[in-house]
């Protein structure tokens, strides 16, 4: 089987399994989805009871409703909202625009950041600033992803309101298209500072280990008996190897920053899928959940493939035998 | 270094960014809540979320004042039958909906008889038989017995007049028009973002003149109660209605610009509690209920515990309605009283000065009221030989199972009277409405043959006085049988811009329209 067959039908086999272990487990929640409905309404007759739960097929049993779940997936039908009351699917691409927008450039902050900051560490890891590193790192890391937004909105949406405290646009409105667009960007910087802060402690501590490393190695020793600067030397030569495990972490957190998006857009009120899952849930919003659940686990797959073709670019042997040999580095360039 | 020059540089973006924009228009309101509506269609659905939209958007028969008496809306003029068993509304003439089409009283009629069909508070319509339309501006509501509470219930938020020609086609519920509605209230109904705002406009053609005053009005939900404070805090929102997050009211009180208020919200009667499971032993003996009620210090937990922000309430009927009495059994803290109580219902302490253990369940998502409370019932009550497990639910339906299938002892529990009594009263009393799997249904499933036939009397007696008095006896029964120790009343403020006047501070609070809302200088 060719290695692009056998992931597709990997990846399929795992979507079933995450559609129909989510459905179970859902199912093992205390309370269903008309229970919230009645509470918010204040109250409700037996009678309506009954007819809303016929209505959403909460009164078949669980391997039955499970059956007719999966029937209708495959269709492409992600079922109505219990709570929302609109079609699944539409709900999901509404949300969904927000919550890529927020991750990629959570994803991209922690990257840049936590990259430069693991590299400058690791030049002098001696030095003040790589003490400075390490701590800030730790503390990052530490902190629970909430906690650390709370904090950045009492500073800087309160003490220092400089940046707004919720959502994604101001609701009254924009003048120019551009200015609509400067108010997301505006909107966004708390909600990706703060998903990214746990990773660019993991990028920096991982980028400094494996700098460290290449730094040390025989082909550095050679660029830099060659004469050239350490600018060059560092982004030109040793990067280019240094980087490789941020890439891999890259890849495996791209499904942990998804989870992350859930506490920084309830925290944010960001309009982003993550909240849409954490109010589906208390809401026992069942297609809602399994729905997320689903299109979570595409992006987390389209995100490993892709982390897979840069991996072979970054580093041509890792891309397959058939490839060309890869050339020397000291050469490049 | 790099690092600095390029966090400076970001750092002069964003100020330059955050200068950069227009502030608020003067004639937009930005109103704010935690709350996500399920859909704007109040005739099929409750709940203060939905039922905010629908007095906006839609008009009612009647409207009501901060006094409880009712006003002229669609209708300009209304009589009740001798017998009580015919209501007649006479509609204001040329009255149209946003689309344009005339409100006739067809579309009167399709609202009742879609309410009564499809509205969770089935009480409120019950006993209407028929609705005739003998003309274009006449209705006819023929009754199988007297109902005052019909009064009530012809409120913005409780009786949308939805047109027929947008929702009598197809099932309802699932109506396109329930998210984007269509009605002849004040404002037009403009777009809805899901799970981050709606936007309503002006209806230019509003029946009632000068009405109303804000060109637009955008409701931002916001679902974190911290980032709502914040948010009232710094301006980006103007009005914070049904704000009961007591830290969050007091943090608001002392915000620059921005005021709080408790006036109106009477007829929402929200009343906290702690009810009991009255068929579970020993809670099936009023002497250990009412020994838990003595042994409360409830200037403690209003003054502490709820920071003097929460009203007192004292009985099944908020204060404030003209069926309420405060002639009951008040439970003065008295620990001497209580021990009295426990030892004369049998229930000595053991060795280890135990009497008996008991759960205790909260509504998750109110610290104050739920589990601060329920923390303060295990301190309060071991001296007395009570030991109480605090029961947490992670989420509201985890906690409504419970309830609703009797697995419980004690449980905080808020309950909403929702205008007439008969609407969201008699519900938690009647042995009729102990159903087990309804949360707030009679879920203590109290019993008591003489509430039952007072409640029964109360809901089909037309002279207000002989109601009042009805509704007296059974307050205090009910109090004084003690299946629930009343606490408080939720506090609902309305937390607003110091600029804007004409708040909507009717008995329905933010549940009534907000067309005289405006900005001043």
């Amino acid at each position: 089987m060719p290695p692009l067959v056998k992931r597709l039908a990997s990846a399929i086999g795992l979507l079933v399994a995450v559609l129909v272990l989510n459905f179970l487990l859902i199912q093992m929640a205390p309370g269903d989805p008309v229970e919230v409905i009645v509470g918010e309404m204040g109250g409700a007759s037996e009678e309506l009871i009954a007819r809303l739960r016929a209505e959403y097929g909460l009164d078949k049993p669980v391997i039955v409703q499970l059956g007719l779940y999966l029937s209708k997936v495959v269709t492409g039908d992600f079922g109505y909202s219990y709570y929302f009351n609109q079609p699944v699917l539409g709900l999901i691409l509404q949300r969904l625009p927000a919550t890529i927008l927020l991750v990629v450039s959570s994803l991209m902050i922690a990257v840049v950041v936590g990259t430069l900051m693991g590299i400058y560490s690791a030049r002098k890891p001696k030095g003040l600033l790589s003490h400075f590193v390490t701590i800030f790192s730790l503390v990052g890391y530490a902190a629970p992803v909430f906690w650390t937004g709370l904090m950045l909105l009492i500073l800087f949406a309160s003490v220092f309101p400089i940046f707004p405290v919720s959502g994604m646009q101001n609701v009254r409105g924009s003048e120019t298209w551009i200015g609509a667009v400067l108010d997301v960007l505006h909107h966004l910087v708390l909600p990706s500072v703060t998903l990214a802060s746990i990773y660019i402690a993991t990028y920096s501590r991982l980028s400094r280990a494996s700098m460290l490393d290449v730094l040390g190695s025989d082909y550095i020793r050679t660029a830099r008996a060659k004469g050239l600067n350490e600018r060059r030397v560092i982004f030109g030569h040793a990067l280019r190897n240094g980087l490789i495990p941020v890439v891999t972490m890259v890849g495996l957190q791209f499904g942990q920053l998804f989870a992350g998006a859930v506490l920084v857009e309830t925290v944010f009120n960001w309009p982003g899928l993550g909240r849409l899952a954490y109010e589906s849930i208390l809401r026992r919003d069942y297609p809602t959940i399994l729905a997320i659940l689903f299109f979570s686990a595409i992006l987390v797959m389209v995100a490993n493939i892709l982390t897979d073709l840069a991996y072979g670019k970054i580093d041509p042997r890792i891309g397959g035998s058939r490839r060309k040999a890869p050339k020397p580095k000291g050469a490049a360039q | 270094m790099k690092l600095f020059k390029t966090s400076t540089l970001a750092g002069a973006l964003a100020l330059g960014l955050s200068a950069g924009f227009t502030p608020a228009v003067a004639d937009t309101l930005v109103v704010g809540t935690t709350q996500t509506p399920r859909h704007f269609n109040g005739a099929i659905q409750s709940g203060i979320a939905t039922f905010m939209a629908t007095a906006q958007v839609f008009a009612s028969p009647l409207k009501y004042d901060a006094e409880w008496n009712p006003e002229p809306y669609l209708a300009e003029s209304w009589e009740t039958s001798e017998d009580g068993l015919t209501v007649t509304l006479n509609l204001r003439d040329g009255v149209t909906f946003h689309d344009g089409e005339p409100l006739t009283s067809a579309d009167v009629k399709f609202s009742i008889e879609t309410i009564k069909e499809n509205h969770p508070f089935q009480t409120m319509l019950a006993p209407v038989t028929e609705v005739e339309t003998p003309d274009d501006l006449t209705v006819v509501i023929h009754l199988a017995n007297p109902h005052p509470a019909l009064m009530l219930a012809m409120s913005p938020a409780l009786m949308p007049i939805i047109p027929e020609h947008v929702y009598g086609e197809g099932n309802i519920q699932e109506n396109p028009a329930n998210l984007s509605p269509v009605g002849s209230g004040p404002f037009k109904f403009v777009e809805y973002q899901q799970g981050d705002f709606y936007r309503l406009e002006k209806n230019e053609d509003f029946f009632l003149d000068g009405l109303p005053k804000m060109d637009e009005v955008i409701v931002q939900i916001i679902g974190d109660q911290a980032n709502l404070t914040l948010s009232a805090e710094r301006g980006d929102v103007d009005m914070v209605p049904f704000m009961s997050a007591i830290r969050d009211v007091q943090r608001l009180e002392k915000a620059d610009g921005v005021s709080v208020s408790d006036d109106g919200y009477d007829a929402v009667g929200p009343l906290n509690w702690i009810a009991f499971n009255t068929q579970k032993p020993p809670f099936d003996d009023v002497r250990v209920r009412q020994a838990i009620g003595y042994a409360m210090n409830k200037d403690f937990i209003l003054e502490r515990l709820l920071g003097g922000v929460a009203k007192t309430s004292v009985g099944p009927i908020t204060a404030t309605s003209p069926m309420a009495t405060d002639e009951v059994e008040t439970y003065d803290f008295d620990l001497e009283k209580a021990a009295a109580l426990l030892d004369e219902a049998g229930l000595a302490p053991d060795a280890d000065g135990v009497r008996f253990t008991a759960t205790m369940d909260f509504i998750p998502g109110m610290a104050e009221m739920g589990r601060n409370m329920a923390e303060y019932m295990r301190t309060q009550l071991r001296p007395l030989g009570i030991e109480v497990e605090v029961r947490t639910a992670p989420d509201f339906p985890t906690w409504a199972q419970r309830i609703a299938s009797y697995d419980f002892d004690m449980t905080e529990d808020s309950v909403y009277n929702w205008g007439d009594p008969v609407i969201g009263v008699h519900r938690t009393y009647l042995t009729s409405n102990i159903r087990e799997g309804v949360i707030w249904s009679n879920t203590q499933q109290y019993s008591n043959p003489e509430v039952d036939a007072l409640l029964e009397q109360a809901a089909v007696e037309t002279d207000p006085e002989a109601r009042a008095e009805l509704y007296k006896e059974f307050q205090q029964i009910v109090v004084a049988d003690a299946p629930i120790l009343f606490i408080n009343e939720v506090p609902f403020y309305t937390a607003y811009n110091d600029s804007l006047t004409g708040l909507p501070q009717t008995i329905w609070g933010a549940v009534s329209p907000w067309d005289e809302v405006e900005w001043t200088e």
